[in-house]
């Protein structure tokens, strides 16, 4: 029995396309149940899946500009697979990596709270459920059945819809089929952004879009060999599945601590 | 310093006469012991059984409230007259998604009016048909909300029949005392009939565990730590030679277990 190439569902964010909307943080919230407080001004204790952060090149006016930068969980595979920072340090196997999709699961039933994942990920993208989450009234009945809510003392992250996945699955299968066309599993944040700024599928097949976008480069783990394409911290050797566009070279840079002579030449990373 | 004197002569006397006292009392109770070891080993024993009643027959019965669906239904009865056999109620609905439990929809074609004799039809008719009100079946088999569970997954592409599971409910009569953990809220047929948790048949219990049994079956059979050396490997290539599909070439999505990852289950 020959083994099926496996899936590494990735997604590319055209960051000149973004307008900062917030839509994805919207369709995300609602499609996974994230709880919300009353009192959402201490943004350090908010939880969102998916955050829209804003850059700016810090120069003064006529010469300003600013990006908007969505973030979602990387999915990181790391130096081989499933070596993402969150999933190594995990000591209750609560967080895990699946070598069949590529994506990086939380299961909240299994988490006990040390936050040890929230430590080693670098991009923020890990959050902590201080409080049980209070839906106002009746909003209970709006939850999504597939997404179960969370409890006190857990962390949670984005699971790139994984649930999203199971169900095309579900549907694939009526249908006789077990692989899934690329429109049949796209994330919420996805489908919900107006500009069309992010691009959801399969990295490993050369027939969808986000390979086209980013063309991973598999011999540098994955390192996008498209000049606009980047990666969060690509040189902390983490490995993420979501890469940006950019045709600006200082939200380029931005995506990496850079000094400031330092150019941005696609370097291999610290081990080669 | 004779009241001091004194006073240590007391001390000495009263020293002196628990001693005596002490001694004493051990003679007594090494007279005694002759005696009551029957009775000693008889109360153990009976507080042994007592303890074994408490928690093989009386936890149970108090762990467990007991409650009637709100009708009854005869199985043997409906599989007989209906066409489709256990999908004719039991379906699938386009999309992949299974529709478990019936919902009026699917009875309103036949009991549209009352068909025959039985009290609980026309309970149903009267109380739920004519009114348009859902029957509120209490579901044997609902899984804690963190649970994932596909129908279409199981039966449509990996081809199990509904009794691996379910055992032989198409061939009762009568539905059965629905009874609920007080503790969890979960019906008794996750955790088993058997309050031990041993198991006979695969439809006896409806744990992880038995999911993950059969699950595991499919992936790697070789121990996680051990599975990275090469002599694990070149076992493994030889079980895959022997035995298709069993070794860890074939091992499950998992990084952390080797085994299917845990998202397959849990949502």
């Amino acid at each position: 029995m020959k083994h099926k190439k496996a899936k590494k569902y990735g997604m590319v964010i055209d960051l000149d396309k973004c307008t900062g909307c917030g839509s994805c943080m919207v369709a995300c919230m609602a499609e996974n149940n994230v709880p919300f407080r009353k009192d959402e001004s201490n943004k350090l204790l908010s939880i969102t899946w998916m955050r829209v952060y804003k850059l700016t090149n810090g120069k003064p006016f006529p010469n300003t500009d600013i990006c908007y930068l969505p973030r979602p969980c990387m999915h990181c595979e790391g130096q081989h697979e499933g070596h993402s920072p969150c999933v190594t340090v995990c000591p209750a196997i609560a967080t895990d990596y699946n070598i069949e999709t590529g994506i990086v699961s939380q299961i909240y039933t299994r988490c006990f709270g040390c936050r040890y994942c929230m430590a080693s990920c670098p991009y923020h993208a890990r959050y902590f459920n201080w409080w049980d989450p209070v839906w106002p009234d009746g909003m209970e009945k709006y939850l999504s059945p597939n997404v179960s809510p969370r409890m006190r003392g857990v962390v949670e992250k984005c699971s790139f819809c994984f649930h999203k996945y199971q169900l095309a699955k579900e549907k694939a299968f009526m249908k006789g089929r077990r692989e899934l066309k690329e429109d049949e599993y796209q994330t919420a944040c996805t489908q919900a952004c107006p500009a069309d700024a992010i691009t959801f599928g399969d990295l490993n097949n050369p027939n969808h879009a986000v390979y086209r976008m980013a063309k991973p480069d598999p011999k540098h783990h994955g390192r996008p060999t498209n000049p606009h394409a980047f990666r969060l911290l690509e040189r902390l050797g983490t490995n993420p599945k979501v890469y940006y566009l950019s045709s600006r070279e200082w939200v380029r840079r931005a995506g990496d601590n850079y000094l400031e002579n330092e150019s941005i030449a696609k370097k291999p990373a610290h081990h080669e | 310093m004779s009241a001091l004197d004194d006073n240590a002569k007391e001390i000495a006397e009263d020293a002196g006469g628990e001693e005596i006292a002490t001694s004493s009392r051990e003679i007594n109770t090494k007279e005694q012991d002759n005696g009551a070891g029957g009775p000693i080993i008889l109360f153990f024993i009976i507080g042994l059984f007592a303890s074994l009643i408490l928690g093989w027959v009386i936890f149970p019965k108090l762990l467990y409230s007991k409650k009637k669906q709100p009708i009854d239904f005869n199985h043997v009865l409906h599989v007989a007259e209906v066409e489709d056999g256990c999908e004719s109620c039991h379906f699938f609905r386009e999309d992949g998604t299974y529709s478990g439990v019936p919902k009026l929809e699917q009875c309103i074609d036949c009991h549209d009016e009352i068909q025959g004799i039985s009290h609980d039809e026309i309970k149903f008719v009267e109380k739920y048909v004519s009114k348009g009100r859902e029957v509120p079946w209490l579901i044997y088999s609902r899984q804690p909300d963190c649970v994932f569970f596909s129908h279409a997954a199981h039966v449509k592409a990996a081809k199990i029949d509904c009794v691996t599971c379910h055992g032989h409910i198409g061939e009762s009569e009568n539905l059965k005392i629905y009874e609920e953990s007080r503790i969890t809220g979960y019906s008794r047929d996750i955790w088993g009939k058997s309050i031990g948790g041993f198991k006979k048949n695969t439809w006896d219990r409806m744990k992880m565990d038995d999911c993950a049994e059969c699950h595991r079956k499919n992936t790697a059979n070789i121990s996680r730590t051990g599975v990275k050396t090469p002599t694990n490997r070149l076992i493994g290539h030889i079980i895959d030679l022997v035995s298709p599909g069993t070794s860890v070439s074939n091992k499950g999505g998992s990084v952390q277990t080797e085994r299917d990852a845990c998202f397959v289950c849990h949502k």
